[in-house]
């Protein structure tokens, strides 16, 4: 049996909002939501936007990029560049961490993010 | 049903003896039972449990390895009796086990001599992570501490006491000089001086009589009836192998203590062995981790099989104190006439190097290195392989000076058997072979032969090897920049350059693959900033933070606001304009190191509008974000000082003028002083400017930070014009040619033929590009502009510094204040 996550759109911005392969932090009620336009390979990803290394609200402010052969996409923190896949979650840098993901959907130049 | 080993002590010999033998076969039962809670950890890096490594981060192995090994560990619980003719150990919680084979790895326990008051509170070892935990909850209320005992382990432990913030440590030795067993006694005075400079105060020739204190520990009273008051005491003096319950059994022990063993290690019953710092070999303790190691493989090549013998070991040492390099090698104390000993002493700088080589002047016998001890690897090598001496000697500890470097004295030359690294046995032939097959990094090479990974020292010489071994192969030893790049930085500058290219995305598809990452995007924008110098707001998503948002990012969130003040010279006027704006937006102000102002604590939204503010009463950027110009220092000079020879805030405003906003592979700083006394510091700038009678003195390549090195000097008495162009041609010839992240100094360091190189380029023009690095300057002097003038200006680029994209109005709610001495603190 399918169980379908009752998921609840948010309009986060406008497209052009975020930097082109850059981030932007987006306030839902009490949480920080860092929206990533990766404008070079036309996807948009959201995660968290606290930092799980330092507790630091930070991610939104990173670098975006690839690694490995499958170019997982990721983002690096500001603060001690340790990276997290954006598809994931998955802290790359060999830690132990992992951050929320959420979903992304464009329409009409406004970017909306999925919260289940 | 496998055969049973008793494993009794699971320290580091115990554990790597479990490790060896699994590697080698897997025809027994081990059970291992350690005394200790912890599973064994690395003690020779115990101190570092102080600097913030966990009990985790210091463990030999996971979790899990033993289970996965099918290792039965048995923790806090110590064996108590051995009956040597049923085979058989009982523990402290009740269990019998019978052995077919017993190794004792018992190790060794702090010596403490027996001194009335020894059982006072405050009264310490150093061994164990539990002593740590002790020593840590102590010092929080000990304002002084002393150490008993000025070897090896009683040095690192009084660094550890200053690092613990206890303001008055003192060392006591009853020898007349430090290390004893190690350095001679002109090397001790000079290591006393550089303990000096660190903070511990060194108190030789002092025998002890009593521990003083009712309770706890107040003091110590000495033979000549002096006292020293202390809060703590950490008895360092020296280690008393763990023999008890060999000698209880009835195995024989030496009359000194040690558990007698023959050359396979076998004790005085052969079904009994002993490893590590318990065993006596031919009357001696080893008290160092790799003869451990070694005692370790020869039991487990025995109970696999092969024979192996120990035959003793070198014992030769380089401390690992943080501050002052300290080693000694070889036969340290052979004397004349049975060698002869060449030694060099420069009380200057705190170094003493002394070598002890063999009357034919063939063969290094030996030395003691203080305060430099870089060489101590080769000289060791030199020592152990019996390589012969080049015809100059002192050039393996002065380096070879005037001319060409000695010839064969690389790690190349060493034969294949040279034992590198002594932890775990490797030679130079094993890693070698390594690279051979296929391992072309250090992680490679280490996880492959295990070189390396104990205490580390061996490591320089394991990557020259790894470099050596590829060269020979004929295999390029490559820099590349990271997986989308496969250049090194000045392959790609010159890409860049010859292709006209100035966008990130562009450089990628041409020369790279993927889709970039943290650490080829910020390079590449300091390539197009130092080619093209664009504003860097264009591309602001492949800049570092710091330049992103043209602001140093604090802890917690907010950034720091720098405006440039040339010279350090600033207007009252301006001062005024600097405090309103930290009272407007509360940061917190203080003077920096580079006598300009700091303003801390900025929400990423309010940063605009400061520097607005900043930017209309005529300040600029002072990009201390950047990896470019920070400050030129410059003293007071001709116009004031009475001993100034010419002007030189004038001179250093000018210069600061000159190469704000150049963007280079690190930071820059430089400084101008007006006569030879140097107020300004110009010596430890990236390029310093000092007058003299005739015109100006110009030094380069010097630095602060954690590597203190000194400029040298490129070029003297010249005039202002001279010095600019030589400046613009340096400046610009480091900016074409160092790696990403290397200061002026690193890349001189590393630079072939040094500053005798550099002087030719940049003063004799021996390349020919003189004009063009003139040209390239001045291309980047003339496009200069404020990045902050540019964002406060453009209301698009404004939009850009906020923290909630959907309401921009918001500052960041976890970003919280608290005060301090009247201004602000963030609190994170
Ligand atoms: C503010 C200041 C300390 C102060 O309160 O005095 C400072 C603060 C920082 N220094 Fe520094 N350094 C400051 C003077 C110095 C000096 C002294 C000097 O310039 O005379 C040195 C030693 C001299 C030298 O660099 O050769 C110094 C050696 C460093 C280093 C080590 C550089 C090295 O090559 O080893 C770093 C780390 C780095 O750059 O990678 C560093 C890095 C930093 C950073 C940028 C660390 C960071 O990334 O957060 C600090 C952030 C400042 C901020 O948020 O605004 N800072 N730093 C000083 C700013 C000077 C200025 O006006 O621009
Ligand atoms: C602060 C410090 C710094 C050092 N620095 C260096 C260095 O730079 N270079 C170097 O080569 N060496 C250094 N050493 C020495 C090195 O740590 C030792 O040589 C090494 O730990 C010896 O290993 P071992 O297994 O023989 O003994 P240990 O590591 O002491 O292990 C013995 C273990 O056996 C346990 N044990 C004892 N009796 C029993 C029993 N009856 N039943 C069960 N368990 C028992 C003990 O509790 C202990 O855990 C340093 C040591 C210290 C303390
Ligand atoms: S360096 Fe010379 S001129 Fe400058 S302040 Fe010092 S003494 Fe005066
Ligand atoms: S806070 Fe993000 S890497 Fe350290």
């Amino acid at each position: 049996m399918e169980v379908l996550a009752d998921i609840e759109w948010v309009l986060a911005c406008y497209a052009d909002d975020v930097p082109e392969n850059g981030g932007a932090c987006m306030k839902h009620g009490d949480e920080q939501i860092a929206i990533y336009n990766f404008s070079r390979r036309g996807e948009w990803y959201a995660t968290q936007n606290l930092c799980p290394h330092k507790q630091q609200m930070a991610l939104s402010r990173g670098m975006i990029g690839s690694a490995g052969e499958g170019c997982e996409p990721k983002v690096a923190c500001p603060f001690h560049k340790k990276t997290f896949s954006l598809i994931s979650g998955d802290c790359l840098s060999g830690d132990d961490y992992q951050i929320k993901t959420y979903p992304v959907k464009v329409m009409e130049g406004k970017v909306y993010v999925g919260i289940a | 049903m496998k055969p049973t080993i008793v494993v009794v002590g699971n320290g580091m010999v115990g554990y790597k003896f479990c490790e060896k033998l699994i590697s080698k076969s897997s025809a027994y039962q081990i059970i291992v039972f350690g005394e200790e809670t912890r599973r064994a950890y690395d003690r020779v890096h115990l101190s570092e449990y102080f600097a913030g490594k966990t009990a985790e981060d210091l463990s030999m192995s996971s979790a899990s390895w033993y289970a996965d090994n099918g290792i039965q560990l048995h923790l806090g619980d110590a064996v108590q009796e051995i009956n040597l003719y049923q085979k058989k150990i009982h523990t402290q919680s009740g269990l019998v086990v019978k052995y077919d084979y017993l190794v004792l790895a018992t190790g060794s326990g702090a010596f403490v001599p027996d001194l009335p008051g020894v059982e006072k509170q405050g009264v310490y070892v150093y061994r164990s992570i539990d002593d740590l935990d002790h020593i840590k909850a102590y010092a929080t209320n000990a304002k002084s501490g002393v150490v008993m005992g000025g070897g090896l382990l009683g040095l690192e432990a009084a660094k550890a006491l200053i690092d613990l913030g206890i303001q008055q440590t003192h060392v006591i030795e009853f020898a007349p000089r430090l290390m004893p067993r190690q350095i001679d006694a002109a090397g001790s005075a000079m290591l006393q001086s550089k303990l000096g400079q660190l903070g511990l105060q060194i108190h030789l020739n002092k025998s002890t009589s009593t521990i003083e204190g009712n309770g706890h520990i107040t003091g110590l009273r000495f033979n000549d009836d002096s006292v020293l008051e202390t809060d703590m005491l950490v008895i360092s003096a020296g280690i008393r192998p763990r023999d008890e319950l060999a000698r209880l059994a009835g195995l024989e022990v030496g009359t000194r203590g040690g558990i007698v063993v023959n050359s396979q290690m076998q004790t005085s019953h052969p079904d009994v062995f002993a490893i590590g710092e318990c065993a006596l070999y031919e009357g001696m303790i080893y008290g160092l981790v790799a003869p451990g190691y070694e005692m370790a493989e020869v039991v487990a090549a025995q109970l696999a099989g092969t024979n192996k013998l120990f035959k003793g070991f070198d014992m030769s040492t380089k401390l690992k104190l943080i501050g002052v390099d300290v080693a000694s090698f070889g036969d340290a104390f052979i004397s004349e006439p049975a060698c002869r000993t060449i030694v060099f002493e420069d009380t200057h700088k705190g170094i003493y190097k002394r070598i002890n080589i063999s009357n034919d002047g063939k063969l290094l016998l030996g030395g003691i290195l203080i305060g430099e001890a870089e060489a101590y690897n080769m000289l060791l090598q030199t020592v152990n392989n019996k390589v012969a001496l080049p015809p100059n000697p002192e050039d393996m500890i002065l380096g070879a000076r005037g001319g060409e470097q000695a010839e064969g004295a690389g790690v190349m030359s060493l034969p294949d058997d040279a034992l590198i690294c002594s932890c775990e046995a490797v030679s130079k032939g094993d890693i070698c072979c390594s690279v051979n097959d296929g391992a072309l990094s250090l992680d490679a090479v280490k996880k492959c032969t295990k070189a390396g990974t104990g205490c580390g020292g061996c490591v320089p010489m394991v990557k020259d090897l790894i470099a050596g071994t590829m060269k020979a192969n004929g295999q390029y030893v490559k820099n590349v920049i990271c997986e989308h790049f496969e250049y090194s930085r000045q392959e790609l500058f010159d890409l860049v350059k010859i292709n006209k290219l100035k966008n990130y995305d562009l450089i990628l598809d041409h020369y790279g693959k993927g889709d970039g990452c943290e650490v080829c995007k910020p390079l590449v924008a300091s390539i197009l900033s130092s080619l093209w110098n664009d504003l860097v707001v264009k591309q602001d998503t492949i800049q570092d933070s710091n330049d992103r948002y043209l602001a140093n990012i604090q802890k917690g969130g907010t950034y720091s606001v720098v405006p440039r003040i040339p010279g350090g010279e600033i207007t009252p006027e301006k001062l005024i304009v600097i405090g309103q704006v930290a009272q407007k937006y509360g940061l917190y102000t203080k003077i920096t190191g580079g006598q300009r102002i700091d303003l801390f604590g900025a929400h990423v939204s309010d940063l605009p509008n400061i520097w607005e503010e900043l930017v209309n009463a005529g300040f600029e950027s002072g990009h201390a974000y950047g990896k470019s110009l920070r400050t030129v220092k410059s003293c007071v000079g001709s116009t004031w000082c009475r001993f100034g020879l010419h002007d030189s805030v004038s001179f250093a405003i000018e210069i600061e003028e000159r190469y704000k906003g150049v963007r280079s592979p690190h930071k820059l700083k430089g400084g101008v002083s007006g006569c030879i006394r140097e107020c300004a510091e110009a010596q430890g700038k990236d390029f310093g400017i000092i007058a003299t009678e005739k015109g100006w003195n110009l030094y380069v390549c010097g630095n602060g930070g954690s590597k203190p090195q000194h400029a040298q000097l490129l070029a003297a008495d010249i005039d202002s014009k001279t010095l600019i162009q030589y400046l613009d041609r340096f400046l610009m010839f480091y900016i074409k040619t160092a790696d990403p992240l290397t200061r002026t100094a690193t890349w001189l360091n590393k630079l072939e033929g040094g500053m005798s190189y550099v002087k030719n380029v940049v003063v004799n023009d021996s390349l020919g590009i003189a004009t063009q690095l003139e040209e390239e300057m001045q291309l980047l002097v003339d496009s200069f502009h404020c990045e902050w003038k540019e964002v406060v200006n453009n209301p698009q680029l404004r939009k850009r510094f906020t923290h909630f994209v959907n309401a921009p109005t918001e500052k960041d709610p976890s970003v919280k204040f608290e005060s301090m001495r009247q201004q602000v603190k963030a609190i994170w």
